[in-house]
């Protein structure tokens, strides 16, 4: 299996995140096996595979979010930009700067627009009301919101609709520029308009970001993605570019999932 | 298609569904009954207090008992039933006379049969006074420094409102002199002794300040005698029902109310007179008189302290063992003993008040701060500062407990949302979980301001009292006395009820006093709601 990730790489322009033989348990159960793959940089990869593979473990191993959770441990080593998460220089609280998240359930704080998108900002203790004015207006842009909301910054982020509250959550996450982008099926709570929508955002998000993206829905990994991994029960069973793991994938496993013989 | 010889069709109520139907019932009339309770207590309170401020008509009725002719002028009070030894039932009605300095008792009970005639005079007034209750007389005459004035003069009525203005100017003035300045001269007095014991100040200083202030405190008991005399010259005289008659020395002189003569309107003018006395002045007479302001204020400053101490402890307790503590056994029997401190019986924590915050603490500080004083107590005695911190430990589970359940109900993916922005952890407490969980946390506050204003028995170890000479908080420096002793509503009905020499005359304020500590509660409670809303908005909108 690690042969057959390895042979994919040699397509990949970068190997902007290393994940290199990482296991991952929780307590005693073993969620994530030996997993090597490289992820490029300024591209999008999406994470697939049935419910419990490890796609979501992995992906919030990418900013150490797992390490909230009581009694886990991991093997092996992840590394972005060539430096090891876990070195001990490493602290979490900036590598979380640098690798931003955006969640299954679109989870805006309660405080208004303007104070949503400047969060990662105010508790960086950067509160410069004209570059904090500049972040909003950026990063709304960026996150497609920014003509919907600009007239009401300053109401509460709970009188937005579904859609415009994830892509706020997106606003959120880019705003203080990290490198990454985590996303962890976006669009599972939304309804298909503003699925689309956010969609056309990650595509044009592509060009700022490296993007990681966990989905359940093969269409969206066949409209967004660069690079599709397949993972199932806690092992990469096929990694590589898009086109290829939907048209001819290698093992049939992948087979066998993406034509919906299982999941 | 359901079979043919079914009667029923697949959706209709069958027997186990309908044997439900009571429950439903059931608990309805459960609450009915609760709401019934709450509603029948709350009339009761509401009908009893407002009807003590409520002016009623004198009757003068001539009673006829063992041959003898008697005039009563009173007003009734409850009508109730005696059996004597021959096992005759009387109806006999309790009547409020007054006059309780010339009649001894300001209640008599009166067979009804003894009545031989009722009539309502127009000319009987109720008059309030300094001293002995009120009194019901007919007027005779004005005494002023100018000469006798008859009812009948055109002049009377204006005669007699200014003589109320000036008996009320003149104990207004009495009480400045007394009570301020006399004071003021004799906290310098027991402070230059302290400083003379100490050697801080010179003999010779000493004794001139000394001279300087004797004369100065003589200068003003002259003042206040000059007053007196000023007083004493002019008076209201009446006549009671029983014909004797009676003399009152502006000094003493409240107010007079035509209690017969008066309209509709004048009675519930009137009425709200009296609840206006009843709300700001203080208590005169063991209680059983005047109003409750001192203890409205003791009860409403001692919540406020109360609440200001124990929310900042219940929400960082709260935090710590929600937030940061390892959840194992030692955070599990940490959380039973906080429940069951809110089980412990109120009296307990009046024990540990005394022992812990007065004589401990209280007493250290004397010790360290106040040696001069010694053996004199300064906090080493029951006052409203130990009662409120007394009452804080009191509530503080209830706070823990609502502010954990606020913290354990905000999501984890708001959580999560916040460190995925890089936010520590202190910060994600700070900006994104205490805001959400503020609305949680301020009805614990509610819920234990409504538990600490309504404690009384814990209070009367650590510094409820019955009369307290001043509030804690006043114009003499340094303005804020927490060590001072204070009269707290709660108490003050148990005082009332139970320890009042004149239990007849106390009951009306009894009741009065329980619908004010409930108004006070609700009052309390509202003002605590409202901001709990407001910030719920705000955190929801604004930039904070």
């Amino acid at each position: 299996m690690s042969a057959a990730s390895h042979s994919v790489l040699a397509h990949a322009r970068h190997d902007f995140i290393k994940v290199d033989q990482f296991s991952f348990y929780y307590g005693e159960k073993q969620a994530i096996f030996d997993i090597c793959m490289d992820i490029p940089e300024k591209q999008i990869t999406a994470l697939i595979g049935p419910s419990g593979c490890g796609k979501s473990t992995l992906l919030r191993n990418l900013n150490r979010m797992n390490d909230l959770i009581d009694d886990v441990h991991h093997q092996g080593d992840i590394l972005i930009g060539g430096t090891s998460l876990y070195d001990p220089s490493v602290e979490v609280i900036s590598l979380r700067k640098r690798v931003g998240m955006v969640f299954q359930k679109y989870n805006p704080f309660a405080k208004s627009i303007y104070e949503n998108v400047v969060f990662s900002l105010r508790v960086a203790g950067r509160s410069g009301k004209k570059e904090l004015d500049e972040t909003v207006e950026r990063a709304l842009t960026s996150a497609a919101l920014w003509d919907e909301v600009k007239d009401r910054l300053h109401e509460s982020a709970f009188g937005l609709s579904g859609g415009q509250q994830q892509r706020l959550c997106i606003a959120r996450a880019i705003a203080n520029q990290p490198e990454i982008l985590l996303m962890d099926e976006p669009c599972a709570a939304l309804d298909p308009l503003a699925t689309l929508r956010i969609e056309e955002l990650i595509l044009d998000l592509k060009k700022q970001f490296t993007i990681v993206i966990v989905t359940h829905n093969m269409m969206q990994a066949t409209r967004c993605s660069d690079h599709t991994a397949f993972l199932y029960l806690g092992k990469l069973i096929e990694y590589g570019e898009t086109l290829q793991i939907f048209e001819r994938p290698k093992q049939t496993q992948t087979e066998a999932y993406i034509s919906g013989r299982f999941s | 298609m359901p079979p043919a010889d079914s009667p029923k069709s697949a959706f209709a109520t069958t027997g186990r569904s309908r044997k439900g139907e009571p429950w439903v019932w059931l608990t309805a009339a459960g609450l009915a009954f609760g709401v019934a309770m709450a509603l029948g207590l709350f009339s009761l309170i509401l009908l009893k207090g407002m009807a003590s401020f409520w002016p009623q008509r004198i009757d003068l009725m001539e009673v006829s008992k063992d041959g003898v002719l008697q005039k009563i002028a009173g007003y009734v009070v409850q009508e109730t039933e005696r059996s004597d030894a021959t096992g005759v039932l009387h109806e006999e009605i309790q009547v409020f006379r007054g006059n309780k300095d010339v009649n001894g008792e300001a209640f008599k009970y009166i067979d009804r049969k003894q009545i031989k005639s009722t009539s309502r005079p127009e000319n009987l007034l109720l008059v309030e006074r300094i001293e002995y209750g009120p009194a019901i007389v007919t007027a005779t005459a004005l005494q002023t420094a100018a000469g006798r004035l008859e009812p009948s003069d055109p002049q009377f009525q204006r005669t007699l409102a200014e003589m109320l203005d000036r008996g009320a100017a003149g104990r207004a003035e009495l009480l400045k002199i007394e009570r301020k300045q006399i004071g003021a001269i004799s906290r310098e007095l027991e402070a230059l002794g302290r400083a003379e014991k100490s050697a801080q100040v010179a003999p010779d200083i000493g004794v001139n300040r000394r001279t300087d202030l004797q004369s100065s405190f003589d200068d003003l008991q002259k003042k206040a005698a000059a007053i007196r005399l000023d007083l004493t010259k002019s008076s209201f005289l009446g006549i009671a029902a029983d014909g004797r008659e009676m003399i009152f020395p502006a000094e003493k002189l409240l107010h007079v109310f035509p209690s017969n003569e008066a309209g509709l309107f004048a009675r519930i003018g009137e009425t709200f007179h009296r609840i206006w006395k009843f709300l700001k002045d203080d208590p005169r007479e063991a209680n059983t008189e005047g109003g409750v302001f001192p203890a409205i204020f003791g009860t409403v400053v001692m919540t406020l302290v109360m609440s200001l101490v124990v929310t900042p402890f219940g929400v960082i307790a709260a935090i710590y063992l929600r937030e940061y503590a390892k959840q194992g056994l030692m955070v599990r029997i940490v959380r039973i003993c906080v429940n069951n401190l809110a089980g412990v019986p109120s009296i307990v924590f009046g024990v540990f008040g005394l022992a812990f915050f007065v004589y401990f603490v209280g007493g250290g500080l004397d010790q360290w701060l106040f040696s001069d004083k010694l053996p004199t107590p300064t906090y080493g005695t029951p006052g409203i500062l130990w009662a409120s911190l007394t009452l804080a430990l009191l509530t503080l589970p209830v706070v823990i407990v609502a502010t954990e359940e606020a913290l354990s109900a905000v999501p984890r993916g708001v959580r999560e949302a916040a460190l995925a922005c890089g936010a520590s952890k202190w910060q994600t407490i700070q900006r994104v979980v205490l805001p959400a969980s503020l609305p949680g946390i301020l009805t614990g506050v509610i819920l234990a301001m409504a538990r600490g204003a309504g404690e009384v028995a814990p209070l009367m170890l650590v510094g409820v009292v019955k009369l307290a000479p001043s509030l804690p908080l006043d114009d003499i420096a340094p303005f804020i006395h927490p060590e001072r002793k204070f009269m707290h509503l709660g108490f003050h009905i148990y005082d009332l009820g139970f320890q009042s020499p004149d239990a007849e005359a106390a009951k009306p304020i009894v009741y009065a006093t329980a619908l004010l500590l409930i108004v006070v509660v609700v009052t309390l409670n509202l003002t605590a709601i409202i901001i709990r809303n407001r910030l719920k908005k705000r955190f929801a909108v604004s930039s904070f």
